[in-house]
């Protein structure tokens, strides 16, 4: 058995009720189902699982690093976005 | 001697989960791919846990000292009171899942009958195996259905460890006296009283697997009283070397 054809997975666990999934890594599995079985066993051995999300590898369409530049950078000068020039009263608290 | 009845059964349960345990470990480091080698890890160390609260309440039970070391280290062959089927040897990895599949869907409906038993820390024990078991009898049916409704080879390999094992199904399912007074009791679980739900859960996943359930023919037995095979004597010289050559090292 070998697995160099088994698909690869991305693996997502949600830690605690109220956060989001966060990807975590990856698995080879045949299909969802073991796959889920193996994202499990391999990163949930230390209680660190509520929910697991496993999503196929070629699903996921990911930016070019080629593209970082033109992606990226227009960002860089427009510090007003973020919200660091107001003062949060006492009585918000945290934001 | 304090060898009463309860302390036989928490023993036969104990050396059920402490064999089957360390034939999983074996595959740690061998498995085909990491994620099954996590896998069996995890489910081994599940019923090494399952073995070590149990020898410790057996220990408690005797009530001669004997603590859950001295109960897996350092009693013999004879003195093991484990299934059959769990000191067969894991062949390959189709082997090993259908054994861990035939007795997973036997513990899982059996720990969830005895988690509801008279006895307090066996129920308790149980009540904690349970969901360990129902993950054991899910990944191990899983694979089975893959590796039965596979290809040609995984199929007869498939088909193969199911002939060869299924002789060992039947002492699952036997009673001595030891067992029928504490069932009568309410402390034991009756497993006749799951044979139905065995049936049911092997029929489907082997329909699925497209793998034929062998007939029941001569089936093994002896585990239980420590009439055992060849290989439980390799196992436990495997398990027990370091305490027999170096006798109370610790950690």
């Amino acid at each position: 058995m070998s697995d160099k054809n088994w698909p690869l997975w991305e693996v997502f666990i949600r830690t605690r009720n109220g956060l989001a999934h966060r990807h975590v890594g990856s698995v080879h599995a045949v299909d969802a189902t073991m796959a889920l079985h193996a994202a499990r066993d391999t990163y949930t051995r230390r209680g660190e699982g509520l929910s697991v999300w496993v999503v196929p590898s070629n699903a996921i369409t990911a930016s070019d690093p080629a593209d970082k530049d033109m992606m990226f950078e227009p960002t860089a000068t427009k510090i007003y976005r973020h919200p660091t020039f107001y003062e949060i009263p006492d009585d918000v608290g945290h934001m | 001697m304090t060898d009463t009845p309860l302390f036989q059964y928490t023993l036969r349960l104990a050396d059920t989960a402490l064999i089957l345990g360390h034939r999983l470990s074996e595959w740690v480091g061998y498995s085909p791919v990491i994620e099954e080698d996590l896998a069996f890890g995890n489910m081994g160390l599940d019923l090494i846990g399952q073995a070590r609260a149990l020898y410790t309440y057996a220990g408690e039970i005797e009530g001669k000292g004997r603590d859950e070391d001295a109960l897996a280290y350092l009693r013999d062959v004879a003195s093991y009171r484990n299934l059959l089927i769990v000191e067969q040897p894991n062949g390959d990895f189709t082997a090993t899942m259908v054994r861990q599949f035939l007795y997973a869907a036997f513990a899982f409906p059996y720990f969830e009958r005895l988690a509801r038993g008279k006895d307090a820390t066996l129920a308790a024990i149980a009540a904690k195996a349970v969901k360990e078991m129902a993950y054991h009898q899910r990944h191990a049916a899983e694979w089975t259905i893959r590796l039965g409704d596979g290809t040609e080879e995984s199929h007869a390999r498939a088909q193969g460890s199911l002939d060869e094992l299924w002789p060992y199904t039947g002492e699952m399912f036997e009673v001595d006296a030891v067992e029928r007074a504490l069932i009568d009791a309410g402390v034991a679980v009756d497993p006749m009283g799951v044979r139905d739900t065995w049936e049911k859960t092997i029929g489907d996943v082997l329909a699925e697997a497209t793998l034929t359930r062998p007939r029941d023919g001569t089936m093994q037995s002896g585990g239980r009283s420590g009439r055992h095979g060849e290989h439980l004597g390799h196992i436990l010289a495997d398990l027990q070397y370091m305490q027999r050559a170096y006798p109370g090292a610790a950690w």
